[in-house]
């Protein structure tokens, strides 16, 4: 990675003299893995065999090459965004091969998903669900050991000796019995000859050097991303590329009636202004250009078929549906007849914004359209679905598309868009002017703000049953809100939409009755995952609710879990070792209140108290106290980073975050009207991991979930009144 | 044609006076560790030096720039600047990294200023850089690391 780098990293003092073609060739070398996807052949072996230096590298399969310097480079199938799964897949690989962790660097995969299907989504490439580790643990420990066998193999008969006699250190096959040491780089050539074994003996746990461990495995991206060498799409440079930036529509589903360019063009630098299907193009040799020939151009929107509504119509519209039955997703027992006979009722409903992903990068995608191909580079989250696309639009076959993987400043789920969306706009702006010149497709954060694909705005109403003594007999819950897989390949036949509900529907607080179902109204605002997908409001419901039927129990929101959930000893663990750990039940300084809330999601469990008290009548959240359970840890460093990430992201949403749409225009489209968690806001973190043989689950996302309830409950402790209405500030 | 003093050296620049520095440094003189994030001085990502002191390039007119010495990340590592790279390694800080360019600049000039911030200046200082990942903990132990790595070896 650190060549290919270089290679794109522009030179201050000396302007490139490689040609455009030249370019891609020399990258693609350099970048080794790269290559994978020019050179039109799969990595199994020979075809790649020339390393960067020349000589036989070790190929075994389509995760890992070892080169005659003993470089080990992991080829990565999962797209960097920030959670760590270059290193997360790095380590499983190194464990096994016994590699020096400093000879290991990580490569993005390019397109296949017969090579690098994941399997947790159907087998199709991408990133999502927090399912990198899950779906390659078992994969990457066998390409991993396969790769030392053969190097064990290849030094077995170099030595005359039989293969059980030799062992590893990092980086290093020894013989012990005649205390020869073979360095890896040596052994390459000789290990590529041998015939790749169909099993692997695999590391007993107890023997892992990496997986596991705090230290010994620094992320592989650490030191670029802090000398500003680390390339972005937003940094990718091809020579004679062009700059575009696009004239979008006001509101959603506006088109282009007509548009004046003159003054556009007459701005220096401006080389073309083409329109699109999603608005008017302007390119120019630099974005600056561009910017100010977008801001010169005139159009004129035919608005007849675009939405107006703005977000609060949007929302008393889905009240509007609360009292309408739904389509049923859980019914168990009677829930209407158990609330009808209760001692006392619990009533709720709770309203959540549209929210933005807002990724510090804001959308961008660079596409280099040649006669015979194209070669797309951009932070691929769905490699292949947004390759396919880009065929689709530019008249070539998916193969002769080669998707390139570059850091991506962030994504939340936004660059994994079922359509494609911004992938697409820059390949049409590409095929709209021939291939002339790459083009690299830059949104401001105006256009990454207001373009949608917004975590829909939601609708929970919600009333629970409780007997005498205060235990609950009674949930009854109604979604409401916009399905974000309708209209995707990912919809579901029976029309529902588990992203409504999963988190929900599957709680597992034992209640005899228990009531579910969900209304998916059309709205005109673009919709899909963000971070924790559907959790990221069901937790929310479930959890407050939960607290808001303890308060009428008159009970300890702690201990009335506890009693729900004797039947889950995964959830519970976590649960009573995060309120251990906070302190719970022991006194706080006056005015300071604790929430709990507990989740799964990705199959990963966390459980979250969060510290409260109100400054100016404004939540404040001191300390935040995490109990996750992922499985088998891989890099127990990462897995505290993306509980502190999550936990911030989440809590960024619960204190600030929400787009508003008035009359259909997104007015909260920067980070002036979109608030954001800043430094000061940042409560110290405590991230307490349950030690576990289990098969390993993500964390990516499941630390996002508890932290709204969690803060929500702390507040209901702190002033008896419920919070209902998110984000909680403004 | 203006002329700029950045990361040491004196460049001639083709570009409007009233274009902004960011674009300067990312698309003409050609160096991308200064990142776009929001345009409107909101986010920090593009943060240089301008003699030393924290600006926000997206919304620094190169008009404005005239004879101070430009740095960006790319050329702040000949000052003191390596002890926070390395602090920021040490606390395993940056996750997507896109703002980490931006967070480092800004502690960087806290340091200079203040060798031994307490919690509220680095809430002061690094309130304007964002960081959607969270890393905000991290960069607390990191700017508090390297101010004891700094008086260590002073
Ligand atoms: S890009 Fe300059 S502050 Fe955001
Ligand atoms: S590390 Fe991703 S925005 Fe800060």
């Amino acid at each position: 990675m650190k060549h290919f780098m270089n290679q794109l990293q522009p030179k201050a003092s000396e302007p490139s003299s490689v040609s455009r073609r030249d370019f891609v060739r020399v990258s693609l070398v350099l970048g080794g893995g790269l290559m994978i996807t020019v050179a039109g052949c799969g990595p199994n072996g020979e075809e790649l065999a020339d390393g960067p230096s020349g000589g036989t590298s070790l190929s075994p399969n389509a995760f890992v090459r070892i080169d005659p310097q003993g470089r080990v480079t992991v080829i990565s199938k999962h797209l960097e965004m920030g959670q760590g799964a270059y290193t997360g897949l790095a380590t499983i690989i190194a464990e096994e091969l016994d590699a020096d962790w400093s000879s290991v660097s990580v490569v993005g995969a390019g397109a296949s998903d017969t090579l690098y299907g994941n399997s947790t989504i159907g087998g199709m490439q991408g990133t999502g669900g927090s399912s990198a580790i899950a779906n390659s643990y078992d994969q990457h420990r066998k390409a991993g050991a396969t790769a030392r066998a053969m190097l064990i193999a290849a030094a077995a008969k170099q030595w005359k000796v039989n293969a059980r006699e030799l062992t590893t250190e990092p980086g290093v096959v020894i013989h012990a019995a005649s205390e020869r040491r073979a360095p890896y780089g040596t052994l390459v050539s000789a290990a590529a000859a041998m015939p790749v074994p169909a099993t692997v003996p695999l590391k007993g746990p107890k023997n892992f050097r990496y997986i596991g461990k705090s230290k010994g495995t620094p992320r592989v991206d650490g030191v670029a991303k802090g000398n500003g060498t680390a390339i972005f799409t937003q940094d990718v440079k091809l020579p004679g590329m062009l700059t575009a930036l696009v004239a979008h529509a006001p509101l959603f589903g506006a088109t282009v009636k007509s548009f004046d360019a003159t003054q556009s063009k007459a701005v220096q630098g401006v080389i073309d202004v083409v329109q699109i299907p999603t608005g008017v193009a302007v390119l120019a040799d630099n974005f600056w250009a561009a910017k100010l020939g977008r801001d010169a151009l005139v159009v004129e929107w035919d608005t007849s078929v675009a939405n107006t509504a703005g977000s609060k119509e949007i929302m008393a519209s889905f009240h509007a549906l609360a009292g309408t039955k739904g389509m049923p997703i859980r019914n168990d027992g009677n829930a209407e007849q158990a609330i009808a006979g209760a001692a006392r009722t619990v009533e709720a409903s709770y309203e959540f914004p549209f929210l933005a992903h807002a990724a510090m990068e804001p959308l961008n995608c660079v596409v280099d359209l040649r006669k015979d191909g194209a070669t797309v580079y951009n932070g691929n989250q769905f490699p292949t679905i947004d390759q396919a696309a880009v065929a689709k639009v530019c008249g070539l076959t998916q193969e002769q598309v080669t998707m390139e993987t570059v850091f991506a400043g962030g994504s939340f789920g936004r660059r994994a868009n079922p359509k494609s969306d911004y992938v697409v706009e820059a390949a049409t702006i590409a095929k709209a002017i021939d291939g002339r010149a790459p083009v690299k497709l830059v949104w401001t954060r105006e256009d990454d703000m207001g373009a949608g694909y917004f975590r829909p705005a939601m609708l929970h109403v919600m009333k629970g049953g409780l007997d005498k003594s205060g235990n609950a007999v009674a949930w009854w819950q109604r979604v409401i809100g916009q399905s974000m897989m309708a209209g995707t390949m990912f919809e579901s036949k029976d029309g529902k939409d588990a992203s409504s509900y999963e988190g929900a529907s599957d709680h597992v607080y034992a209640i005899p009755s228990v009531f579910l179902d969900t209304h998916y109204p059309k709205v005109g605002v673009p919709v899909q995952w963000w971070r924790s997908v559907g959790h990221t409001h069901t937790a929310f419901a479930v959890e407050a609710f939960i607290d808001e039927m303890a308060q009428a129990a008159g009970t300890d929101p702690l201990a009335f879990r506890r009693e729900l959930l004797a039947k889950d000893p995964r959830r519970l663990a976590v649960l009573n070792l995060a309120a251990k750990e906070s302190g719970w039940g022991t006194p706080l300084p006056a005015g300071r209140a604790r929430g709990i809330a507990v989740h799964k999601s990705f199959d990963t469990y966390v459980a979250e108290v969060a510290e409260v008290s109100l400054v100016g009548g404004t939540p404040r959240v001191h300390r935040v106290t995490c109990a996750v359970d992922c499985g088998i840890v891989v890099n127990p460093d990462i897995v505290r980073a993306q509980m502190e990430s999550a936990i911030a992201f989440g809590l960024s949403a619960a204190l600030y975050g929400k787009i508003d749409i008035e009359g259909g225009r997104v007015v909260s489209n920067n980070f002036d009207r979109y608030r954001v968690l800043r430094q000061r806001e940042m409560p110290t973190v405590d991230v307490h991991i349950v030690p576990s043989t289990e098969k390993p689950t993500g964390v990516g996302e499941p630390g996002t979930p508890p932290i709204a309830p969690a803060v929500a409950n702390a507040l209901l402790a702190l002033t008896g009144k419920p919070t209902r209405s998110l984000p909680f500030v403004g | 044609m203006a002329t700029i003093l950045i990361n040491g050296q004196s460049r001639e620049v083709a570009a409007d006076p009233s274009t902004p520095l960011l674009w300067v440094i990312r698309d003409i003189v050609g160096l991308t560790g200064t990142k776009f994030g929001c345009g409107i001085a909101q986010c920090g990502a593009c943060t240089v030096h301008l003699d030393g002191v924290p600006v926000r390039a997206c919304s620094t007119l190169l008009s404005s720039v005239g004879s101070k010495a430009v740095t960006t990340i790319e050329g702040v590592a000949a000052s003191d600047a390596q002890v926070v790279q390395q602090a920021w390694i040490e606390q395993q800080v940056p996750q997507c990294g896109y703002c980490q360019s931006g967070q480092i600049m800004s502690a960087v000039a806290l340091l200079e200023q203040k060798p031994s911030p307490t919690d509220a200046d680095i809430d002061a200082a690094m309130q304007g850089n964002v960081c959607r990942c969270g890393t905000y903990l991290r960069i607390r132990a990191a700017i508090h690391r390297a101010a004891e790595m700094k008086r260590a070896s002073a």
